[in-house]
Order: structure tokens, then sequence, then C-alpha cells
């Protein structure tokens, strides 16, 4: 099994995304801090590491990191310049 | 909220000697492969190893490292996903020895790699035999998915810190959280002790 | 939520659909997906993402593919009976669906169990007589492993538009007179509609699968925003 295979999209992350912002983010618009590139998050690379890392599929940047334990979850956005909710 | 059992369920998880298995770990007998990102591909001519922050770096290139001593260490592994590996075999060079070309006095080293990861550990985690960089797994060359040409191994701390692609080490004063300690998992990652996450 | 085993049906040697009772459920779109969770009696969690299989209206319904390796998937194909609970959340994605009012045709390129948020799309197509022309690539290992097989047959001999093009890519029977090779752009090339249609796509499967197909829409011009992706991890058992 080639890491190749391991390389996900942010549908993976749909049900965990769901959970901590309250409504779909599939299709929100994430704004790449690294590149500036606009992509819905249904389309950002998603690795499966220790945590979960989210990165732009133009630059590689990384995005967004999450680690979960059974009650917390962090969540860093900080490689993400924007995201646009639509509430 | 009550949790829903299902009836018959026990996933792919064996228990093992607890004298081995640290506290939540699972026995597995695969090798899974877990990633932050996509597979770097340095050429060997252009691989170097680097010790940064002494009085002086010092660096080895692809050849150069492998004339250095070698070791040959069985190993039990622990990642914070839950599984254990037990005596697993690796070759490369103890940290021990690259350190003896260093003149200094950190308490803390990052570790850094192709690709961007860092992670961090006290000098005590990675001397006295503690830890290697790593060129070969169970006989062969490591592959690139496990983190070849070489990667840092440290059996003793949860295997976030046995980091892939690694290209050297930074020698600090203090401790500065990497990759993984500065979003939630502990900075040191004891897995007898059960330090996975920040406050454990 | 709760959702307890309604029925089970082999689909194929390694797959399985799971029809669910969840009196909760809120209903869901075609191509949404769920998350599973079990529990065993210590208490040990694992947790998966499947495709919802059935289509909006239709009894809740999973298809699940056993990896052998896998960590949930043996006990939902091999082990899960009528009666069995497990808990799901869902649904999920706003992103990979197809409401059916979409006027232009549809493009669906499935790999392997990659064809199971498809179908939830194709059993929408018919039940809601949509006229939009729907088109399913499917490539499977042998034709032992492709998974709707008879209920493809018949909504594609139903003349209504839709249509079904097979690959097996590993073994063929003797008289097959399909296509026997990965998907590459010679094949879409011949089964996909021009750019110039403006078709919407939808390709599921692994990462492998998804990026090559995808890649060979890209060079025969489709727009990239017009096809839509969702990996299976090797992993995701």
């Amino acid at each position: 099994m080639e890491i190749r295979d391991l390389k996900l999209d942010g549908n993976a992350i749909g049900g965990l995304m769901l959970e901590l912002v309250g409504s779909d983010m599939t299709t929100t618009d994430c704004v790449c801090g690294g590149c500036g590139a606009h992509e819905e998050m249904a389309r950002l690379d998603v690795y499966v590491g220790a945590g979960i890392v989210v990165r732009c599929p133009h630059c590689e940047a990384v995005m967004i990191r999450i680690v979960q334990s059974r009650e917390r979850t962090w969540l860093d956005l900080s490689g993400t310049a924007s995201l646009e909710l639509t509430p | 909220m009550t949790v829903v059992f299902s009836r018959g369920f026990r996933g792919k998880r064996r228990d093992g000697p607890s004298d081995r298995v640290p506290p939540g770990q699972y026995l597995t007998d695969d090798f899974p492969v877990l990633s932050a990102g996509p597979t770097p591909h340095t050429p060997l001519e252009e691989w170097t190893f680097t010790i940064q922050g002494g009085a002086e770096p010092v660096s080895w290139t692809w050849d150069e490292f492998k004339t250095l001593p070698s070791e040959e260490p069985t190993v039990d592994i622990h990642c914070v996903t839950r599984w254990s590996k037990l005596d697993t075999s690796w070759k490369g060079v103890s940290v021990d020895t690259l350190l003896e070309s260093v003149d200094h006095d950190a308490s803390y080293v990052v570790a850094f790699c192709d690709g961007g990861y860092t992670t961090n550990l006290p000098i005590e985690d990675v001397t006295d035999g503690k830890a290697w960089v790593a060129y070969e797994y169970d006989g062969e060359d490591l592959d690139p998915e496990h983190g070849g040409p070489a990667r840092l191994l440290v059996p003793h701390l949860y295997f976030w810190k046995s980091a892939k692609w690694v290209r050297g080490l930074s020698l600090r004063d203090e401790d500065e959280p990497g990759f993984w300690e500065s979003n939630g998992y502990h900075l040191r990652g004891d897995p007898w002790l059960e330090q996975r996450y920040w406050g454990d | 939520m709760a959702a307890e085993v309604a029925a089970v049906r082999q689909e194929t040697p390694k797959v399985r659909t799971l029809e669910l009772a969840a009196p909760d459920w809120p209903g869901h779109r075609a191509g949404q997906h769920l998350d599973v969770r079990l529990t065993a009696e210590d208490g040990y969690q694992a947790q998966r993402s499947y495709s919802i299989a059935s289509a909006p209206g239709e009894e809740l319904a999973l298809t699940v593919e056993r990896l052998d390796d896998g960590e949930v998937s043996p006990y939902l194909v091999d082990e899960a009976r009528e009666g069995d609970m497990l808990e799901v959340r869902g649904p999920i994605g706003g992103y990979f669906v197809w409401d059916g009012d979409e006027p232009e045709p549809v493009l669906l390129v499935a790999g392997g169990s990659g064809v199971v948020p498809l179908m939830a799309m194709a059993r929408h197509r018919a039940r809601t007589r949509a006229t939009a022309p729907m088109r399913l690539l499917l490539s499977s290992r042998t034709l032992e492993d492709v998974i709707y097989r008879e209920e493809l047959d018949r909504l594609a001999a139903a003349g209504d538009g839709f249509a079904v093009v097979h690959t097996l890519t590993r073994e063929q029977p003797r008289d097959w007179t399909g296509y026997s090779r990965r998907i590459d752009r010679d094949l879409l090339a011949e089964v996909a509609w021009p750019p110039s249609e403006s078709p919407r796509v939808y390709v599921c499967g692994s990462t492998r699968f998804v990026d090559a197909a995808a890649d060979g829409l890209l060079e025969l011009g489709y727009e990239a925003e017009s096809i839509r992706t969702e990996r299976f991890g090797a992993t995701g058992s």
C-alpha cells in the first residue's frame, strides 16, 4: 500500500467537521494561507497520521491540523487564511 | 449519551503481555502507515544529515553517514493511535555517535525533516542508547512509506517522535513544541505514563 | 444515533449491503455518507465512513466491502446480522451530491466499491424519473466482483437515458466484448460526453483510481470544477 492511497480528501473529515461546527463544511470555501488558492473543503488533500493534516492541493501547505482525544479536539487553522461560513 | 454496543465486535486488536504493552495499547502484526503529507523523494546524492546549534554545524552526506558505526537494535514501538508492535528490528546510527561530533550543552533537540515535519525531545531522551537515525528496517533498506531513506527512532516514546524523513537535529536550550506537540499532543509522550495529549 | 440492522444482502463474495432501521434518521441526499461507530463490550471503539447506497426516500442502506486487514468492515460484512445495533452519524456531505433537478448530463466513474454513492444517484434518478442522461463507467476486477450487476443491467435496459459501461481489469469471461483495462484517457474519450456538453462528473474510488480518472478527464478538456471526487482510503476498512 503506497502513501498515495493514504491521501484522501475533505469528504473524509466531513463527519468530524459537521460535529465540531454544526453544519456541513464540505462545500465551505477555504483560502490557503500559503498560496492564496480557493477550494471547497472537499477538494483539499487529507492525510491521516497521528492526527489529521489537511493540505492545499496546489502548494501542499498545511492548512488545518486536527488532533482528537476522546473528550477534546484541537483544531489548528493557522495555515488557512480564511473560511467562508454561511450560518 | 448512551453508548450503543455492537454484539460480537472486537476489532483486529490483540492483547499482549502487560509488561511490554503500555496502557491503552493493542498489538498489531502489520506495520500501519500513517502520514502527515506526501512522501518526499530526496535523491541520496543530495541527502545530508546535519546537527545545528552546537559550536559549529556538523553535516554528513549519505555516503559518509553509511560509514559511521551502526547498531542493530530490536525494539518495541508504540503509536499514539493505540497500536503497538513488538520486536521490530532496525539498523542505524546511534544519536550518541552523532552527538559525539558536536560540542554542545543543549538541553533539547528539535528533529527536522523533509516535508517540514518537526518533533521536539529533551536531550536525555535521545542519548545513552535511547535513539538512532535508522536506515534499515527488518533487514532491508527503509521504505519511503516508512520514512526512508532515514528516520529517527526513539522507541521508548510514542512513535510520532520517531520522525520520518529526518534530515537533522537542531540543538536548543528551550523545549520548542514540534508539529504535533504544538497542537494537542503531549510535549514528551511517554507511553508508560500514557502521555498522549496536553494535560495528560 | 442508534441503528438496527434490519436486513443483510450479499452482493459479491466480499461485499454486503446492510439495511438499517434508524427511527431518528433525518433523510439524506444521493451521494452522502455516514459514519459508523462500533463499540465492543469492553468499551473499545472504532469508526469508519461508508457511503449511503439507498436513494433518498428508500430504506437506509449501506454497502460495505470487506478489507482483509480491516478493523470495521470484516465485522459489517461477515459478522453483523439482523437485530445487531450500530451507531451512525449523518448524513454527511454537501459537495458530492446529486439532487436530480440539475439539467446537465451526468457522468459517474466508479472504481470497485466507489460505485456505492453513485448507485444512490442512479437509484434516485430512477425513482424520481429524472430526465438528465446518466452514464456510469464502472471498473471492477472481475465480473464476479461487479456490485449491483443485475440491478444495473435492469436500469440500463429501461431505455430512459441511463447507461452502464463496464471495464474488468483483472480477468474477463471468455466471451467478454467489453473493456478490459484500467481507466485511461482513451477509454474516457470513448465513453464520456464531450466537454462541450458540460456534464457533471462524479468520480469515486481509491485515491489512485480517482486521480487517474480525474487526470484523464482534464486531459480531454473537462473543467476541473465540473469534476467532483470522493476518495476512499485503502484503510477505509
